[in-house]
């Protein structure tokens, strides 16, 4: 992995410019179809997550009890669920929550997991023994357990509880983030440009910043996208155990959890939202999968 | 060797402690109480039901008497089952849970190894790109879907099983939950089997026992193999973690009277057994971990066990 950045200096002479070199990563990301094809795929459920609430004439909220439990049809095109309302509908706003989590999620990562590791590994010491002690003491227990601890005893009722998923996984989230950044720092501080901008003056905040983060962007980059995928999980599972987003606001997970009880009547209402969580997943899975081997210099020979 | 134990043994403690304490704390925030406030029962009845879950006390005194009990295995009286103390009811629901993780874990690796083993046997042919992507599939099916779509075609459409076992589920009960409980594990093992299997095979000292001669069957299982399943042994922590958060779903999709269910329901309204099934989860954990790692130290020799060698 450190590879990747020691790489420019080993070629010191015949250095080829920065611009080069992502563009060698670009040409070999267009290069890897599973992740083109996870990046058109995102792109085309963002394209209709936003602009389909927009078209369909319905309220994610509204239903017409004359319309409920409609089969597809030309009209509701999934269907409608018990209180008539659209499903349609309902999906293509659950996937806006289940975007909006993802994108949180990747934000929350990429600045306070960063920051926090980048601190930690560069200070090192005794600083670095307590951050990484504080981080230790959740590890060894399941992120979901602790957002569900959390979920359970943060005030219910605002914001149908999406400011509460937001605090519970800004809570935790960025933990696995810091302990790999951590890892990355502690190498690159032992180069030369690192001690050649300590000599200059340079100061630690300036240091982390300038040269030691944007040195490990590709191992930040990759861990991010990888670990979009579990931050959006985590909002739908706690929406279908009925901890996450409450009604009358519809979740990916929750739209699952309704089809549950009326699984043999209205088996419909089931297949929209697994069909598109699990698309919405597999397009995350797919670009991670591709970014890393476009990022991993082990895979350029 | 010893001394890392008990360092960790101490770590583990410490995590169990602050695991405590936050729950302790968040759970003093969670409204209501062992009665309903909107009846209140008269003052003489308040004060034994008060006195009987320890409330009347100051908080601090709560805290510490927690602490004390907590020490003894004792999580305190629960608020949904009357008459009953957190640890019974962990212990009475605590073996359907571990037979479904038992089952889904030996599912998990005993189906995916071999298939990553034979996904990276047939790098870039027609084999490994259907066994990699159904896996890439398993992986992103989360597992509240797919317990839900196994449960709408086997037992609504194909009608091949039941669900809503009351007590002792039997092997046939437990086969779709286990399914669905290892599905992402399976396929993650797929992947990172594939993968690690790939790596090794790569390595030169690989090269030099097909160059001295030696069988293919033996360069890739006693080479290639043992080598690769490092990372599946550093993969088992996770994978116990996520079997254990999946039983929260699956025990509630299939109706299987297991600890999962009775955590999802407690995170409603009982406060001790939120704490007293937290610690406990997190112990499990925590001494499934360090049982890997020593495990991981016997299968790897280069590692040290509390060596310097990485600080």
């Amino acid at each position: 992995m450190t590879a990747l950045v020691a790489q420019p200096e080993a070629l010191a002479p015949a250095m080829p410019p920065v611009r080069q070199l992502r563009s060698i990563m670009w040409r070999k990301f267009l290069r890897n179809r599973a992740a083109v094809a996870g990046a058109l795929l995102l792109a085309a459920i963002a394209v209709a997550a936003l602009v389909g609430p927009l078209a369909l004439p319905f309220h994610y909220a509204a239903g017409d009890l004359r319309e409920q439990f409609q089969p597809p049809s030309l009209r509701h095109w999934l269907g409608t669920d018990e209180f008539g309302r659209d499903q349609m509908t309902r999906i293509l706003y659950g996937l806006r929550i289940s975007l909006v989590v993802g994108l949180f999620a990747a934000a929350i990562n990429m600045i306070v997991g960063s920051i926090y590791g980048g601190v930690s590994g560069y200070f090192g010491g005794r600083i670095d023994d307590l951050m990484m002690r504080i981080v230790e003491v959740f590890y060894g227990i399941p992120l979901l357990l602790i957002v569900m601890l959390l979920m359970a005893v943060l005030p219910r009722g605002l914001n149908s509880g999406l400011q509460n998923v937001f605090l519970a996984i800004g809570f935790v989230y960025w933990l696995g983030m810091a302990r790999i950044v951590r890892g990355q720092v502690l190498s690159l501080r032992q180069q030369d440009y690192v001690g050649a901008a300590r000599a200059l003056g340079a100061s630690p905040r300036r240091i982390i910043g300038r040269h030691l983060l944007p040195n490990a962007l590709g191992v930040i980059i990759v861990t991010g996208t990888l670990r979009i995928p579990e931050a959006i999980f985590i909002e739908a599972f706690l929406s279908f155990v009925g901890l996450g987003i409450a009604e009358p606001r519809p979740s990916l997970g929750s739209l699952v959890a309704a089809s549950l009880g009326n699984l043999e009547a209205q088996p419909w209402l089931l297949f929209g939202p697994a069909l598109a969580i699990s698309l919405l997943m597999l397009g995350f899975n797919f670009l991670g999968d591709g970014l890393r081997d476009a990022f991993d210099p082990q895979m350029t020979r | 060797m010893l001394r890392y134990v008990i360092s960790r043994i101490l770590q583990a403690i410490v995590t169990l402690w602050v695991i405590a304490t936050i729950t302790f704390f968040l759970a003093k925030f969670i409204p209501g109480g062992p009665y309903d406030p909107e009846k209140p029962p008269p003052p003489a009845v308040l004060e034994e039901i008060e006195a009987y879950y320890g409330l009347n006390d100051p908080v601090y005194v709560q805290y510490l008497k927690m602490l004390g009990h907590l020490a003894q295995f004792d999580f305190g009286p629960s608020y949904r089952f009357l008459d009953q103390r957190v640890q019974t009811v962990i212990l009475r629901h605590f073996p359907v849970s571990a037979a479904l993780g038992v089952l889904a874990l030996m599912l998990s690796l005993g189906v995916g190894v071999p298939l990553g083993v034979y996904a990276a046997l047939h790098q870039n042919r027609p084999g490994d790109w259907t066994t990699m992507g159904l896996a890439i599939f398993g992986v992103s099916v989360p597992n509240f879907v797919l317990g839900t779509l196994l449960l709408y075609v086997f037992v609504h459409e194909l009608g091949w099983a039941e669900i809503g076992v009351v007590e002792g589920p039997s092997l046939a009960d437990l086969a779709l939950p286990a399914i669905t409980l290892a599905g992402f594990s399976l396929a993650f093992t797929v992947r990172l089997t594939r993968a690690s299997m790939i790596e090794v095979l790569r390595n030169d000292f690989v090269r030099t026992a097909v160059a001295k001669g030696l069988t293919r069957r033996r360069v890739v299982w006693r080479h290639g193999f043992r080598n690769a399943m490092l990372p599946v042994l550093t993969y088992l922590g996770p994978l116990a973690a996520a079997l254990l958060t999946g039983s929260f779903v699956v025990e509630h999709i299939f109706h299987i009277p297991g600890l999962g269910a009775f955590f999802v329901q407690s995170l409603q309204d009982d406060p001790p057994a939120i704490l007293g099934v937290a610690v406990f989860y997190s112990a499990l954990l925590i001494g499934f971990n360090l049982v890997i790692d020593l495990l991981y130290g016997l299968a790897d020799p280069r590692i040290a066990l509390g060596g310097s060698a990485e600080r």
